[in-house]
């Protein structure tokens, strides 16, 4: 038996619904599941299987109903809107579309993410920035902006821009959903390069089949509840 | 020690970002605040400047206190009282001398196209002291002729060019009050509410002038003091000895006496504060839409941010600073407006409207508040900025 508190997501019997009264609806029936350290997880099932949902609740972006979550040791059945907010510092997300800010350039765009860190001047967090993107190979497009660059490269500083936050949990949903297979693959491929080298757990929802493959574990969620790994 | 703190604390100025990365979303915002600005530095410029020219001639009075009668309630209807009461004051140990004002309106006679209009004259004895106004002494010294008149060359043009054909060195008569006089000398003085023009003579022409004007009988009494006297006691001392047909006041407080009655008489500073009000409102309404519509936008961004960590109150930061951003650009422009637009009135109507730095503040205020208000009611649109809708 290992110690449970140590790891980065440990989830009993969790319930969600949406709606009330006669139209509410029971998403997610009973999850449970967890992640160690340094783990890469990918979640895939049909789509409204509730997926998402369980994305945005492990997010702290919404407020759990009822179940045990708790993300790194922290409890957030019932936890307040700051402890929720602290918490969303240290988990990094990737979204479908790439979400970055239209007025800022891919540079400043990272740099949104490296500010969240205390305790560093802004010349580290501009270098930590330079850094970043670097490392997923845009050292050549740090003053473009989104609207300049292609599918792929936003895709790119988005990694950058959750990564230079140092997450110790990165949350992605179908980061492949809107590139062509080889960039995909190409994507995903850094994303769990650039996560292990920061030992950060990785939970991925994915419909793509072709990057099953990068996971330590897989997952598959159907009608609201995980079905037993096979 | 403190800016140092600062560049190293610095984050990406995501205010100024949004709003410079939109240029035509500033350039409306701008274009809106200056505007309402600019309606608001005239409005109030104007208000001031009808104020203060109805004490351009009391502003320039070389008296310490100046007595008139109690009956008195405007430059525009004073009444008389007796000249022996400034012979009375002289009685005062701190008085050094007294000046005899006559104050009326006589008709002006256009010398160009003969048509008259009502100008103000001032009466007094050529030797006494009367404006602190360089060279006035040796103008002064001309009108110690009878029917000589100095006319003031910031009057209204309808009394003819009256200062263009002295200075060419013509000679100008015209009739006041059907009698002739020579213009003998320029002053400038100003145009106020009450009077389109000034001319100043001679006690001995103005009676001649005017000759209903009862014996004896002065509008305004100029009284100078030592030099470091008490003003206030010497006022109190007064008005305690002199008969109750006179009333003693500083300069000053005949000053504000003649402002508060165009303050307080008339409607001038309603509508001119309404004017700016709707300057005001107009400012308020136009930065509204501006950040109201620039949170909706970028809505889907703010959520981002929100999802990565960042806490509400930052983002009302961002927003508060676009506010204060935008306030001051929208400022200077209607301060360099405000100015070139004070100069163009003071040239066209000879109405002193300045840029004090009290107006120029108070305005600087009134947008600031404008922009901040605004900010503050768009913000309410952050609310809105949910993190669990955008995966």
């Amino acid at each position: 038996m290992k110690n449970i508190n140590n790891n980065t997501l440990n989830i009993v019997s969790l319930n969600h619904w949406y709606g009330q009264g006669e139209m509410r609806r029971h998403v997610l029936q009973s999850v449970s599941m967890e992640i160690s350290p340094g783990e890469v997880v990918l979640l895939t099932g049909p789509s409204g299987c509730g997926k998402t949902t369980l994305l945005t609740l492990i997010g702290a972006l919404r407020k759990v109903q009822d179940g045990d979550l708790k993300v790194f040791g922290t409890q957030l059945f019932g936890a307040s809107r700051k402890t929720r907010q602290n918490l969303r510092k240290n988990i990094g997300m990737i979204f479908q579309g790439h979400n970055l800010l239209r007025c800022l350039t891919a540079e400043q765009n990272v740099q949104m993410g490296a500010d969240l860190l205390n305790g560093f001047s802004y010349k580290a967090r501009r270098s930590q920035s330079r850094e970043w993107l670097r490392a997923v190979g845009l050292e050549d497009h740090l003053s473009k902006l989104p609207q300049d660059l292609s599918g792929g490269q936003k895709q790119r500083v988005a990694i950058a821009r959750a990564l230079a936050a140092r997450p110790k949990l990165l949350l992605a949903d179908e980061p492949t959903s809107a590139l062509d297979s080889s960039t995909g693959r190409e994507i995903v491929d850094l994303l769990k390069k650039l996560a292990s080298e920061q030992s950060c757990s990785v939970l991925m929802v994915t419909h793509d089949p072709r990057i099953l493959d990068v996971a330590d574990r897989l997952l598959r969620m159907e009608d609201g509840q995980i079905l037993p790994s096979v | 020690m403190e800016l140092n703190n600062f560049l190293k604390k610095r984050k990406i100025p995501l205010a100024w970002l949004l709003l410079t990365r939109q240029p035509l979303r500033i350039l409306v915002a701008i274009a809106g605040i200056s505007f309402a600005g600019i309606l608001m530095f005239m409005q109030l410029g104007f208000r001031d400047g009808l104020f203060d020219a109805s004490v351009t001639v009391h502003k320039l009075f070389d008296a310490d206190l100046v007595l008139i009668s109690p009956r008195s309630k405007s430059s525009i209807s004073m009444s008389g009282f007796p000249q022996r009461r400034l012979v009375q004051a002289m009685a005062h140990k701190d008085v050094i001398g007294t000046t005899a004002v006559n104050w009326n309106f006589l008709l002006w006679r256009n010398p160009e196209n003969l048509s008259t209009r009502s100008i103000l004259a001032l009466g007094f004895e050529p030797t006494k002291p009367l404006l602190i106004e360089s060279d006035f002494e040796r103008k002064a010294n001309t009108l110690k002729n009878k029917g000589r008149v100095l006319f003031d060359d910031l009057s209204r043009d309808e009394f003819g060019p009256i200062s263009a054909w002295f200075k060419s060195g013509r000679l100008v008569e015209t009739e006041v009050a059907g009698k002739r006089v020579r213009v003998s000398g320029i002053v400038s003085l100003g145009p106020s509410f009450g009077a389109d023009g000034n001319l100043i003579t001679s006690s001995e022409t103005y009676l001649e002038l005017s000759p209903g004007n009862p014996q004896g009988s002065i509008e305004i009494g100029l009284v100078r003091l030592k030099k470091g006297s008490d003003i206030e006691n010497v006022v109190r001392s007064l008005n305690l000895n002199l008969p109750s047909d006179v009333k003693v006041m500083s300069l000053k407080s005949f000053i504000d006496f003649e402002k508060n009655y165009w303050k307080s008489s008339t409607s001038i500073g309603f509508i001119f504060t309404l004017g700016a009000a709707m300057g005001f409102i107009v400012g308020c309404v136009i930065v509204y839409q501006i950040l109201y519509s620039d949170v909706s936008d970028h809505l889907p961004e703010y959520a981002t941010l929100m999802a990565m960590g960042y806490n509400l109150r930052s983002l009302l930061g961002v927003v508060a600073r676009e506010g204060f951003i935008l306030s001051i650009m929208g400022y200077i422009p209607a301060y360099i407006s405000g100015q070139a637009l004070y100069a163009l009135v003071r040239s066209s109507t000879k109405l002193p409207v300045e840029m004090s730095f009290s107006r120029a503040s108070i305005i600087f205020f009134l947008i600031l508040f404008m922009c901040m208000g605004s900010a503050l009611a768009a913000m309410k649109k952050l609310a809105d900025a949910d993190p669990a809708e955008i995966f």
